[in-house]
């Protein structure tokens, strides 16, 4: 059709106000595009960081074990079901036993979680290896964040002190025989990981656990009794949350640049409907019915994202590649999220996300662009060749 | 001789509301154009020529009365039927030339086959043709800004004549030229006319535009208070 050939004449011939308008607008598609994909990189590096270290496929949780409630701590435990240790046997799952206990660095108390875990585990990728040693003292894996908070250092001997399977008080000397440095800090802050074994001998509870975590290539999830299963997208859910909270606060950034080119795109429409009626008129009279201008002048307001479009690929492709293939590193700072990110950090741009802002700014132009043509549905061609407004 | 006959108005009435008593600006306009006129219409400033005109070229409405244009009631023309006729049988010539700035003096040219459906190797050729005939087949890739007047007009004139129309109108089309570019505007006009059989109808006040004119009808306060068929020989032999 010949309305965008002459909508494409129409504003490339406008010059410079068209371009200003098309690179503010290529901005915003950049914008979306880069800081979607950072988002989308984040909620993907958070998600596998926390899948490898913490969830695996999926947990069986005790029947009792509430992670939100402290005081279920106590009860959550209990043999493993032949199921299970089925699994656990073959490699599928590992066992983890939680206890709330307290310890006294530098003669401070502090409440903490001890983890049991297996030394030769390979479901979740911490070092627990460390913990195989055998020496009189139990070994204990910390995080840095937690050596950090509490001055805990390699080698260091430090108090713990827990209740038993009857709930009386034992205490007892670990040592720290490593400090891992992983960016989850939901297997850091306020945990230290001791040998399964030694844990459960020190609380009584001889072959029980708290939690069984699956791998994540077993596929096998049968219902046990005594147990529930908390799937993947159960226990991500919370980290999807705040990912998204903080995307959210990221989007403003985006959308004020959108709503600028938009504002930009409507104005110039405003202008050039009010500036061009003898063009309009002229239009009328060599045949082109009132639709059609109105056509014309949507599709020229429109233009501006194609343009936009072509422009944002000129710069943005090498920028958006670059960011993608070189990630980048993250301020400290970032640790505050809440979530793991890694030191670096790699944007994921994913078709859904560059066709749908094209859609999206598309979208939006083409509407901001017909709104102000609606005047012309009223406009007399002998008016408008006047130059006159109806 | 009816089958002659490309414009009649019947009493043609166009009322303007302005506020207490309404503004006549044509009142029980008679007036036939046979095919192949070259008529003017004149009078002072104020009394109905562009008004008339602009009713014959379907893009105002009589307030009364009819307008009949190669067979089609102008006042029963939906929009589209209107936009239709203009842009098959109806050429328009404005003052102030409008043509389309962004565009090249042969897209302008162009612009009413556009809206048609037409190839465009025909197109071009048509173009080149109408370009031809005012003179300006070289410069077609010009913008209207790189034009003169007198060129800008007779870009105007090739996109009137582009599609072949069997009437131009062309409302004070040497009001913005100077004498000289008046003179061959209007030569090429006579031309166009006796060469094509295309209709003119003009509007004007220009006394270089009358010596051309085949027949003058005076509007005075939107009546027609002459209607004289001029014998003279056309224009200057030049
Ligand atoms: N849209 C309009 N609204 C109100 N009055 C109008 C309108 N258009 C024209 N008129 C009035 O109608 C009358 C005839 O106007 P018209 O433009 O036809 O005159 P004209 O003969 O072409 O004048 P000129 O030689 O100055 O171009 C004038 O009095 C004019 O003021
Ligand atoms: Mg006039």
């Amino acid at each position: 059709m010949i309305i965008p050939k002459l909508a494409f004449q129409n504003i490339l011939g406008a010059g410079l106000r068209t371009w200003l308008n098309v690179i503010v607008l290529s901005f915003a598609y950049v914008a979306i595009i880069a800081l979607n994909g950072i988002y989308g990189g984040m909620q993907e590096q958070a998600v596998q960081a926390q899948i490898e270290v913490e969830y695996g496929g999926g947990q069986f949780w005790q029947g009792q074990y509430d992670p939100y409630d402290p005081f279920s701590f106590q009860d959550a435990h209990g043999a493993l079901p032949p199921q299970l240790q089925n699994w656990i046997e073959e490699g599928n799952a590992t066992p983890v036993l939680i206890r709330q206990a307290t310890i006294y660095p530098n003669g401070r108390l502090r409440t903490i979680l001890l983890k049991g875990i297996n030394p030769d585990q390979t479901v979740l990728n911490i070092p627990s290896h460390f913990l195989a040693d055998e020496k009189d003292v139990t070994p204990a894996l910390i995080g840095s964040r937690m050596a950090k908070s509490t001055g805990l250092e390699l080698g260091d001997y430090v108090t713990v002190r827990w209740r038993d399977k009857n709930g009386t008080f034992d205490a007892q000397d670990v040592e720290i025989v490593q400090i891992m440095n992983t960016s989850v800090q939901t297997v850091d802050n306020n945990q230290i990981w001791v040998p399964l074994n030694d844990l459960q001998t020190m609380t009584q509870m001889e072959g029980e656990a708290t939690i069984v975590v699956v791998d994540r290539n077993f596929q096998n999830r049968e219902p046990i009794e005594g147990w529930t299963f908390q799937s993947l997208d159960v226990l991500l859910k919370d980290l999807m949350d705040m990912v998204k909270s903080k995307t959210i606060g990221g989007s403003i950034i985006y959308i004020v640049l959108l709503m600028l080119a938009i504002l930009a795109i409507f104005d110039t429409q405003v202008l050039s409907i009010f500036k061009r009626r003898k063009e309009m008129g002229t239009l009328m009279a060599l045949g082109m019915t009132r639709v059609k201008v109105i056509e014309l002048f949507t599709v020229e307001g429109a233009v501006h994202g194609v343009l936009a479009v072509l422009v944002a690929v000129i710069y943005g492709t090498p920028l958006l590649v670059y960011l993608a293939t070189q990630g980048f590193p993250l301020p400290a700072s970032t640790d505050s999220y809440g979530f793991a990110i890694g030191e670096k950090l790699f944007p994921i741009y994913s078709a859904q996300l560059i066709f749908g802002t094209i859609i999206l700014v598309m979208t939006v132009t083409t509407i901001v662009s017909y709104l102000p043509t609606r005047k012309i549905s009223k406009l007399k061609p002998t008016d408008a060749l006047k130059g006159k407004l109806t | 001789m009816n089958n002659s006959v490309i414009i009649k108005t019947k009493d043609l009435v166009k009322v303007y509301p302005m506020g207490q008593h309404d503004l006549v600006a044509l009142d029980h306009v008679n007036l036939v154009f046979q095919k192949g006129e070259f008529a003017g219409v004149v009078g002072p400033s104020g009394s109905g020529k562009t008004t008339l005109l602009n009713i014959i070229g379907s893009l105002d409405t009589p307030s009364d009365g009819s307008a009949v244009v190669l067979d089609r009631n102008v006042e029963t023309l939906s929009n589209k039927e209107a936009a239709k006729l203009r842009n098959q049988h109806i050429g328009f010539i404005f003052q102030t030339f409008n043509l389309f700035p962004v565009y090249s003096v042969f897209e302008n040219v162009e612009f009413p086959l556009l809206l048609q459906r037409m190839s465009s190797a025909a197109r071009k050729k048509a173009v080149y043709d109408s370009l031809e005939w005012v003179h300006l087949a070289d410069r077609a890739k010009s913008k209207p800004a790189q034009l003169s007047g007198g060129q800008s007009q007779r870009v105007a004139i090739a996109r009137a004549i582009v599609k072949k129309p069997e009437v131009v109108l062309a409302d004070e089309p040497t009001a913005n030229l100077d004498a000289e570019n008046s003179h061959h505007i209007m030569k090429t006009m006579v031309q166009l006319n006796e060469e094509l059989g295309t209709t003119f109808v003009f509007s004007t006040h220009d006394e270089k535009v009358m010596r051309y004119l085949r027949r003058k009808i005076s509007l005075i306060d939107g009546k027609v208070a002459k209607d004289e068929v001029i014998s003279k020989k056309r224009g200057k032999s030049t």
